[in-house]
């Protein structure tokens, strides 16, 4: 039992480890170390197709948590509103795009978007005043959307929950001490929420940011980072992809270690207020 | 010029469903100004839904409520003049004590000055003994200063009603009698109107002036506590509040005489509906003796149980042919003859003025 737990463990993590690992080798090799060499991160961040794309992934994913985290919370906070069946009813939308498959998500969305465009640019054309309407096309914003969408979902699930754990009392009595609901929300409630919304800003942030599956059916011929690297791979592999992977999983494992202390923080709260 | 209107609540044939269930039905009730009203029933009788009507947290099906001769329907909580005490205290948790409590001055337009809101907020924690707690966080509090705090937060507001949805049902018993005591104080002092909820049917007597008893999603009987307990309304009353014996009986044709399943006649008040009825009688109305020959009138039975509670004693008694009474005597009548044992035979004797007859 011990012998396949630990095999298990090492089958998961051993490769993520090498990767580390070979990321600070002197040498070109992915099989041999050579000796210790930070010039792969150097190089790394020297290469500007390499920045540019970080930039695009960047900004993509801030965007779409920033729009999950808004819109994830308003459809938390109006869920509260509908009967239990009707809850039980979104309930199961929201977990139903959690748990579709990414590339079901990515084909999905290409095609309802070439769709939509083929008959939008049309129209757009013909109602434009000038020579040169615009054209709609895949981009960032088709890859923001599919982002953004999805996240929606996981911050509508993550802040329900603590909305769940609040209780309808203060929200009475801040009502009842003559708060409007403008207030209430803003004095009681929201203070309240932010270490969850944050919390599903944060996932939503990184989901956006390690995605490749979504993003490389709807990027059209933008780059995101894991689109780069994947690109890259198909030359062989790299020290200097070995040096952005270990950048990536840094970053992420540090901005979900903070998601899980918001997370935690508000749950420690909750008891003690009781 | 108008009078001032004499109620500060009223209820006007208030009936309220939720689907297909009704939870409050055709009530009509008025609260005095100034008075300490008890609705007081059983969990599921509608009383906290009628506090909740009065807060405007729910809105009646049909009907009218009025407070302060002001018709309320429609109108939100935000812009009643009424303050609540939730049974969970509901304390802002991200607040400190002093912030919870200023809460409702806050939002007062044309805005207070932020001397005077600190200024009152102190003075309603002086009110209720919290003088110095001021920063405190408040789950640093015990649930008897929670409780507190939240008593502040309300009467800080000075509203017309303070509305308390069973305030002291966390405490335990101590502590209970002690904020009793304390908001019996506190409603003489402010001389504003009190409406507590409670199932609980002491609390109900011992610290209001008006008990309102409900069933089912209506009001059974309103008057004072002493009232309430020796003149029942009925028979739910009279087996809510209090302890009472329960005897089958019939009330035979002239009206006044009662005749018990096991043959015993009394003569009771007279005017009486002929027929099946219910007798009421309370178990310290019945005088407890040892049967000392075969002579002695009354009700002769067995003592099968005795609880000794210090100033009084409670007995179980099987009584021939009518089955288990409840018997409290007081300590001077057990001093007397000493504490009569389980397995002991007695005579139970009462005055049969003291029996409420409820036809069936």
């Amino acid at each position: 039992m011990r012998t396949l737990v630990t095999s298990v463990y090492l089958f998961l993590y051993a490769p993520i480890a090498l990767v580390v690992l070979f990321s600070f080798n002197a040498g070109r090799s992915a099989s041999e170390f050579t000796g210790f060499s930070t010039m792969w991160y150097s190089k790394a961040l020297g290469n500007t197709f390499l920045i540019t794309a970080l930039q695009n992934s960047l900004m993509i994913a801030f965007t779409s948590a920033v729009l999950a985290a808004v819109f994830g919370t308003m459809a938390a906070l109006g869920m509260q509103r509908l009967s239990s069946r009707g809850r039980a009813i979104f309930d199961g939308l929201f977990a139903a795009a959690i748990v579709v498959p990414g590339v079901v998500i990515g084909i999905a969305t290409l095609v309802a978007l070439v769709e939509v465009f083929s008959f939008l640019n049309p129209a757009l054309a013909s109602i434009w005043p000038g020579d040169k309407p615009p054209q709609l096309g895949l981009g960032y914003g088709s890859i923001i959307a599919a982002h953004g969408l999805f996240s929606l979902a996981l911050v509508t699930m993550i802040v329900k929950a603590r909305i769940a754990s609040l209780g309808r009392d203060i929200v009475e009595a801040s009502s009842d001490l003559y708060a409007t609901p403008f207030t209430t929300f803003r004095q009681i409630v929201l203070p309240q929420i932010l270490p969850s919304v944050l919390a599903g800003f944060l996932l939503a942030f990184t989901f956006s940011f390690d995605d490749f599956i979504v993003a490389f059916f709807v990027a059209g011929s933008k780059t995101t980072l894991p689109i780069y690297v994947f690109a890259s791979i198909r030359r062989g592999v790299t020290p200097e992809i070995n040096a952005i992977a270990t950048m990536v999983l840094v970053a992420s494992l540090l901005i979900i270690l903070i998601a899980r202390v918001l997370m935690r923080d508000k749950t420690t709260k909750v008891q003690a207020g009781e | 010029m108008t009078a001032a209107p004499a109620n500060d609540i009223e209820f006007r044939s208030v009936t309220k469903r939720y689907g297909s269930v009704t939870a409050v039905s055709d009530i009509n009730l008025a609260v005095p100004k100034g008075a300490f009203v008890a609705l007081l029933g059983p969990s599921g009788c509608g009383k906290t839904t009628c506090l909740r009507m009065i807060g405007g947290f729910e809105q009646p099906s049909e009907g009218t409520v009025l407070i302060d001769g002001r018709e309320m329907n429609g109108v939100p909580p935000y812009h009643r003049p009424v303050n609540m005490v939730f049974q969970h205290y509901a304390l802002f948790p991200h607040f400190d004590v002093e912030q919870n409590v200023a809460y409702g001055l806050k939002q007062a337009r044309p805005k207070l000055a932020a001397s005077e809101i600190s200024a009152r907020a102190r003075q309603a924690l002086e009110m209720v003994r919290l003088g110095g707690f001021e920063k405190r966080r408040i789950h640093e509090m015990s649930g008897g200063q929670q409780q507190r705090v939240a008593l502040a937060r309300a009467i800080v507001n000075k509203p017309s009603v303070l509305l308390l949805d069973e305030p002291l049902a966390a405490l335990d018993k101590k502590l209970r009698t002690a904020m009793q005591i304390e908001l019996q104080t506190l409603q003489s002092e402010l001389g504003i109107t009190f409406v507590l909820v409670t199932h609980d049917q002491e609390e109900a007597l011992s610290m209001s002036d008006r008990v309102c008893v409900m069933n089912a999603g209506r009001i059974v009987q309103m008057a004072k506590p002493q009232d309430v307990y020796d003149k029942p309304a009925d028979l739910f009353v009279a087996d809510f509040v209090g302890k009472t014996n329960r005897i089958a009986a019939t009330v035979e044709a002239d009206g006044s005489t009662l005749r018990l399943s096991n043959g015993t006649a009394l003569a009771a008040k007279s005017g009486l509906k002929p027929g099946v009825a219910t007798v009421a009688l309370r178990p310290e109305a019945i005088e407890l003796t040892r049967q000392a020959g075969k002579d002695a009138a009354g009700l002769a039975g067995t003592v099968t149980h005795r609880i000794f509670l210090g100033s009084t004693a409670e007995y179980q008694i099987s009584v021939d042919g009518l089955g288990d009474f409840l018997v409290t005597a007081d300590r001077r009548s057990v001093q007397e003859s000493g504490l009569v044992e389980p397995g002991e035979r007695v005579v139970l004797t009462f005055d049969p003025g003291k029996m409420h007859v409820f036809p069936a």
